[in-house]
This record gives structure tokens, C-alpha cells and sequence, in this order.
């Protein structure tokens, strides 16, 4: 019995290649093969399309309904909930917010995460140790965060509290209360939380970049920045490709943060695509229009994805394209 | 004393100028992670009355009663086991089939075979905020909802792609020989795989359910939606409400808080090595 299913192996599976004479064994042999791939890979793939592909398709059926959860869908109004979701001023503020999430964590986290990482690649003591405190907010999770912040951010806490003592009281402000303040509060707080992972993954970009290389470029009179700007960036490009893909596709999916801290406001002041969202479907109860919220999300996810994948990372990576990992 | 005596002979002058900086750079950088998280724990420490006099100051007196008040009661205990039952179910439904799949699509050939791994990879850019209207009427349908399986079915499923494209590389790596040689002694393919490429798949194993874990765990939307009676809350959701309830008494929210950051910390120290391994790993594809 175990012999006949040898036939089956991956290499080989050609079945023409490896002709056997006798017809029964071969196709009892396939038939093997299918029920092993059934049992294989059914229950993954229900659970995936279940609750990962269905929910998309879903999703854009719903969005054409004027629809509360309930009942039958019988109010189809086409794309008028696209263009509601469009016109409406407070959607367009939250892309506006998560643009402007993106944009800061490229001109601000981008190029401080390579600078410590390169700092820290130096010879330290307790370099170790320094990496795993670094590292530490990244495994807390956003709602802790958000908590944590909350504390450290009300009125007369710590943050306003540390300002007065250093002579800085006059930058105190109602961090999240403040309708121009509030992004760049949230802001913070998000590199705070992540700026430890980009400087895990350039140390280990860095860890990659060959030594010799380096030594050879400071023979050859090399100072310390065209090394680093000549050789060890360039022989980063990956990571960075890798990073940035991570970061907007993250700063496009704000929400946890922004939810326990603002519920979106002041007055909409931080409202992102994914709060706007939350708040339309599951508090008023309108999910067609929700729908399209989520559809509209989705698409520009997925073009920025598919664009990315294709001039950006394709020399990486081919075709993986790799972890959502919060 | 002796590294520094040692350490020129290898890198020399451009460095040694900036070992001072640097010390000054890595100082400022865990200052600025540790200080929150060192507020939160002494925090818990203070009462209401110390934190709001002066909100930056050390405990004195130290005070246990916050953390007391907040080990005693049920309701931390009962977040915290949600949690870990939660994460951990999702994280064996994950990984479990997960690497079933994975050992399919890197070891059988079949029709479709790329189609279905780009289905699941293709899952990675679906965020959960885009499926979670029809996911939530699938689990009232279901009569899922204010059940934790509710919670860790679907954060299984949405932890299928990266476990299935961290673990399909490293099985397809896995030599042939290997394989023959196990068939050879009368080993079928399922055999192979559970008594052999699982085995050697250990690495890769841990590192994708580490990170299925940490993604359970420090979910926060899912459950939001799936529960409303606090009786099922889990902890990042238990953290988010305890903050919004008790609002004016910031000495046992931060108590709280502190009490919450502690298993993550714990499990992040464990795998810390996974956990970057995972992402470097992916990085490289």
C-alpha cells in the first residue's frame, strides 16, 4: 500500500513520467492523492474563505444596499453610498488623517528608525538588553497603549507636568482635545509604539551588510557618513522597501488607538477610514453604507499593495508579499 | 576597562569619537520607551491624591492596594483566561491548519496550486476592518456572538496567510532526500509529514505561532464587536473599558494597565527571538 502512494511523490507527480503499467494501483494511488489534499487543505481553506474572501464579497453586495443589519436587503441604491461616503467631508478628513499618518511616519519614523538602528548597531554594552527595551511597546497591545497614553496625556499629568518643570509650560496643550493638536498627539503615540520594530528590523538589515565591505570602503579613505550613505543604505534597500510597504499599509489601518483615545474627535478631528467606519456600521446601524466604506478601505489598500508589489518590491521578495504583523 | 583597551585595534577612529554619543543616543532612546511603562507600574503604587499633586513623582508612601484591589478581583482573572483561551485555541486552529496547507502547497503537485497560495497570500492586504461588517453578521447567524470561539475562529483565519507563507518556503526546503528515504521505509506521505517535516519544521513552527499569539492576544476589534457582556471581555478590551469606567481614579487604571502589560512582557521576553526571527524572516521572503 505504501509502496503505490510513493508514486505519488511531488517530483514526480507527472504521472506520465513515471508510466506504470498496471491502470488500478495508479488510479487508486490519484485518488489517495486527492483525499489527502482534501484533508490537507479543506479545512484551511473553508476557514479562509469563510471568513476572510466571503466577508470581501460580501461586503461589496452589501455596499449597494441602503441596509441596517437586518432583515431582507431590498433597498438597492448602486453606488450611492460610494458617493455618499466620498462627498462626505468627515470621510475625506479621515483619509486626510491617515495620508498625513502615512507622510509623518516616512519623513519621521522612516529615517529615525535607520539612525538608531545604526547607532545601536555600534559596539555597545548591554546592546541587548538595550534592543529588547527598545522593543518592548511594539508587544503591547494598541488598546494598552492607548490607555497608557490616555494617563500620561490628561490635562495636568505627566507630559504637562514634566514641561512645567523643564520651563517648557507654554507648550502645554489639551493633546487630545485640541482639534489641531490631536493628530500629531496620535502621532506620537504611534511612533512610540512602532518606532522599536523599524529599528529591530534595520538591525537586522544591518546584520547583513558584510563587514568587509565597510572596511574596504574606509581603506580606500572613506569618512564613516559616505560609508554608511554610499554602501550600508543602499545595501538596506530592502529592508526600507519592506518597511515602508508595512507602514502605510498599517497607517491606512488605524484604529484601535485612535478609538479608545479620541472615539475619532474632537469633533472629527481624528477620525481615520477605519474609526469613520466603525462608527457608521456598528453604531448607527448602517451597514451598506459601512460596506462601502470597507470596500473603498480595501481598494486603496490594494492598489497601494499591488503598485508597491510591482515596481517597489518585486526584486525582493517574488511575489511574497509579506506580514501584516500586529 | 578591557574592551575598550581591545576594541581599537579593530574599529579605530571615526568610531571611538562617537562612543560617547552613542551611549548618550541609547540612553535617550530607552528613556523615552521606559519612561511610560515605568510611569504605569510605580503609578500603581500612588494614590490619586500623590499622582495628582505632583504627576511625575516617585510613590511615598508606597501603596499595595491598588494592585491588591485589582488581584483580588474577578474580573482581571477572568479577562486575563479569555485571553489566553482565545489566543491560544486561535493560535493551534491557525498553526494546525495552517501547516497542513502549507505542506500541501510546498510538497504536492496539483492544478490550482498557485491560484490557492496566492488566495491566502492575497489575504494579507484584506484588513480586518474591511471584513469585519459580514463577519460579525456571520457570527450572529452562527450564534457566535458573546462566545469566544466567535473571537478565535476568525483571528485564525486572518493569521492563515503569514503562518502559510512563513511555513511553505521552509517545508518546500526541506530536502527530498529526505522524503524518499522515509518513503523508502514505509512511510506515506501523511506519516512524512506528521512524523518527519513537522518535527524538522520546529523553527518555523514557533515563529509562526508566536506571532499568531501576539496577534490574538492583543486583538482588540474583533472582540469589541463579538462581546458585550463584560463577563467575556478579553484584556485589551477589559484594559480599554476599566479605563473609560473608572476615569477619576487614575492610580487603579494604572495599576490595572500595569498588571495587563505584565503577561505580554513575560511571553515577549520567551520569544523575543522568535518573534524577530519571524519578521526578518519574512523580510527575506
Amino acid at each position: 500500500m505504501s509502496t503505490t502512494t510513493a508514486v505519488v511523490t511531488p517530483d514526480v507527480t507527472t504521472a506520465a513520467g513515471s508510466p506504470s503499467p498496471q491502470g488500478p494501483p495508479r488510479r487508486r494511488s490519484h485518488l489517495r492523492k486527492r483525499l489527502e489534499l482534501l484533508l490537507l487543505l479543506g479545512p484551511a481553506t473553508v476557514l479562509f474563505v469563510a471568513f476572510v474572501f466571503f466577508p470581501l464579497v460580501a461586503a461589496s453586495y452589501y455596499s449597494l444596499f441602503d441596509w441596517n443589519g437586518f432583515g431582507p436587503l431590498t433597498r438597492f441604491v448602486g453606488f450611492d453610498n460610494y458617493a455618499k461616503a466620498l462627498g462626505d467631508p468627515l470621510f475625506q478628513g479621515a483619509i486626510g488623517h491617515n495620508l498625513f499618518i502615512v507622510i509623518a511616519s516616512l519623513v519621521v519614523q522612516l529615517p529615525l528608525s535607520i539612525a538608531l538602528a545604526l547607532l545601536l548597531n555600534g559596539k555597545i554594552r548591554g546592546r541587548t538588553g538595550l534592543r529588547l527595551l527598545v522593543f518592548a511597546p511594539y508587544v503591547l497591545s494598541e488598546a494598552v497603549t492607548a490607555v497608557i497614553w490616555l494617563s500620561l496625556l490628561q490635562p495636568n499629568g505627566v507630559v504637562d507636568g514634566l514641561l512645567e518643570s523643564v520651563g517648557l509650560g507654554g507648550l502645554v496643550q489639551l493633546w487630545l482635545a485640541d482639534q489641531s493638536v490631536v493628530m500629531f498627539t496620535i502621532f506620537a503615540v504611534v511612533t512610540w509604539k512602532y518606532i522599536g520594530f523599524g529599528i529591530i528590523l534595520f538591525l537586522a538589515g544591518l546584520q547583513g551588510v558584510p563587514e568587509e565591505l565597510r572596511e574596504a570602503a574606509q581603506i580606500d579613505g572613506a569618512t564613516g557618513w559616505q560609508t554608511t550613505r554610499l554602501i550600508v543604505l543602499p545595501l538596506l534597500g530592502p529592508t526600507i522597501r519592506i518597511w515602508v510597504f508595512l507602514s502605510i499599509i498599517g497607517s491606512l489601518q488605524l484604529f484601535d488607538l485612535v478609538w479608545i483615545m479620541t472615539l475619532g474627535g474632537p469633533a472629527g478631528a481624528s477620525t481615520t477610514m477605519a474609526s469613520y467606519l466603525i462608527d457608521r456600521g456598528f453604531r448607527r446601524y448602517e451597514f451598506g453604507f459601512g460596506s462601502a466604506v470597507a470596500i473603498i478601505l480595501f481598494v486603496i489598500c490594494f492598489v497601494f499593495a499591488l503598485f508597491y508589489q510591482r515596481f517597489a518590491l518585486r526584486r525582493d521578495t517574488q511575489g511574497a508579499i509579506t506580514g501584516r504583523v500586529e | 576597562m578591557t574592551a575598550t583597551t581591545l576594541a581599537p585595534a579593530k574599529s579605530r577612529a571615526p568610531f571611538s569619537a562617537m562612543t560617547p554619543v552613542r551611549y548618550l543616543f541609547a540612553l535617550l532612546i530607552v528613556g523615552v520607551t521606559v519612561a511610560p511603562l515605568l510611569f504605569v507600574i510605580l503609578g500603581g503604587f500612588r494614590t490619586n491624591a500623590q499622582i495628582n499633586t505632583d504627576p511625575a513623582g516617585l510613590p511615598s508612601p508606597w501603596v499595595f492596594s491598588n494592585y491588591a484591589n485589582i488581584l483580588a478581583s474577578e474580573s482581571f482573572w477572568r479577562f486575563l483566561g479569555n485571553s489566553a483561551l482565545i489566543s491560544i485555541s486561535s493560535t493551534a486552529i491557525a498553526v494546525g491548519l495552517g501547516s497542513m496547507a502549507a505542506f500541501a502547497l510546498s510538497r504536492y503537485r496539483f492544478k490550482g496550486r498557485e491560484a490557492l497560495y496566492s488566495m491566502f497570500t492575497i489575504g494579507l492586504l484584506f484588513p480586518l476592518g474591511v471584513a469585519i461588517l459580514p463577519v460579525y453578521l456571520l457570527l450572529r447567524q452562527l450564534h457566535l456572538l458573546e462566545s469566544w470561539v466567535g473571537v478565535a475562529l476568525p483571528q485564525a483565519a486572518f493569521a492563515l496567510p503569514v503562518t502559510i507563507i512563513i511555513l511553505r518556503p521552509f517545508m518546500a526546503a526541506i530536502p527530498t532526500e529526505i522524503e524518499d528515504a522515509a518513503v523508502v521505509d514505509g512511510a506515506t506521505r501523511l506519516g512524512f509529514f506528521w512524523r518527519i517535516l513537522l518535527p524538522l519544521s520546529r523553527p518555523a513552527l514557533v515563529t509562526v505561532s508566536v506571532l499568531a499569539f501576539i496577534t490574538s492576544w492583543n486583538g482588540y476589534l474583533l472582540p469589541l464587536l463579538v462581546f458585550n457582556d463584560p463577563a467575556n471581555f478579553t484584556l485589551p478590551l477589559g484594559v480599554a473599558t476599566f479605563q473609560s469606567q473608572y476615569a477619576q481614579d487614575t492610580a487603579s487604571i494604572l495599576a490595572f494597565t500595569a498588571l495587563s502589560i505584565v503577561p505580554a512582557l513575560v511571553f515577549f521576553i520567551f520569544a523575543e527571538r522568535h518573534i524577530v526571527g519571524g519578521l526578518t524572516g519574512s523580510v527575506k521572503g
